[in-house]
């Protein structure tokens, strides 16, 4: 985003105060979320699933990352890869059968 | 010597080289938290059964949930300094800036008080391996909070009033940049604290 958006800056105000709405309401329903009667995979799910539309929401809008040069958006997938890999690397663990003893 | 393409835009990146190299610098913190999330999971995927819902019941979610709607006040806060320079309205941007400030101090200010009530009831990263990570994981995004609130305190300070009057634009994208970094801050929390509090 740029000096183009001069003239719709009131657009933007809007926006960023909706989103900042959306980020609080999510915020309590996590909290509200971890009191619920339901199993730990299920619990994880759902969390997990809020935090990351909350990121998104973040990034997309306060980031700018929904109207953003590509060069940007290139360097962040190829760091998303390397992070989901990063995650799935204790996997290993659960797939390693072999035993110390 | 003078850095180049601070305001105009580099015709083959066709972006600003402050924007681009923030982003670069984001995408290797992503990769330094990122370390981190995986060394939580595999921790916590060898823990005995309810080890890591045990010691994290023992943290205030209270505490976390206020910490958490003024890391996202802070990052609208940011957001709408910049705004203000946007539309040449330094006063408002000082105002702005200091809110955020504020609102970083305040999220110190609770953290300072949830780890020190820890260590009153006896409670060290060295007492479990949930108290381990969580204090990694907090501790360095404390010193995040402080490193991004040195940077802001800069700008709020005379020091700011100077570089807009000489370099409107160019503050304008300094602050951009610092904004990028601050909802960056704030993202990584958004996951710290279901992780930490509520699982």
């Amino acid at each position: 985003m740029s000096d183009h958006d001069n003239g719709h800056i009131e657009d933007h105000i809007r926006v960023y105060l909706t989103v900042f709405g959306a980020l609080a309401v999510l915020t309590l329903l996590t909290v509200a979320a971890s009191y619920m009667d339901i199993s730990t995979t299920e619990a994880i799910f759902l969390a997990l699933t809020i935090a990351t539309v909350k990121a998104s929401l973040v990034a997309g809008y306060f980031m700018h990352l929904i109207n953003e040069k590509q060069t940007i958006i290139w360097i962040l997938t190829l760091t998303f890869i390397f992070f989901l890999f990063c995650m799935f690397i204790p996997m290993i663990t659960v797939i390693d059968h072999t035993s110390l003893s | 010597m003078q850095i180049p393409y601070t305001i105009e835009e580099r015709p083959d990146t066709g972006l600003n080289n402050s924007k681009l190299g923030i982003w670069v610098f984001l995408a290797s913190e992503i990769m330094l938290f990122g370390g981190l999330f995986s060394a939580y999971v595999f921790l916590r995927m060898a823990a005995p059964a309810g080890d890591f819902a045990y010691w994290g019941s023992k943290l205030s979610i209270p505490m976390a949930t206020v910490n958490t709607l003024v890391l996202i006040s802070s990052s609208v806060t940011m957001i709408m300094s910049w705004v203000s320079l946007k539309m040449k309205d330094f006063e408002k941007y000082k105002m702005y800036m200091g809110l955020t400030l504020l609102c970083a101090s305040i999220f110190l200010v609770i953290k300072y008080f949830e780890y020190t009530g820890k260590f009153h009831h006896g409670i060290y990263p060295s007492s479990s391996t949930f108290m381990g990570i969580y204090f990694t994981l907090t501790g360095l995004h404390g010193l995040h909070i402080i490193g991004g609130m040195i940077v802001m305190g800069y700008f709020w300070l005379p020091a700011g009033y100077k570089m807009w009057t000489s370099e409107p634009e160019h503050f304008t994208n300094r602050i951009e940049v610092v904004g990028l970094y601050w909802h960056f801050v704030d993202l990584v929390w958004i996951f710290l604290f279901p992780i930490l509090y509520l699982l």
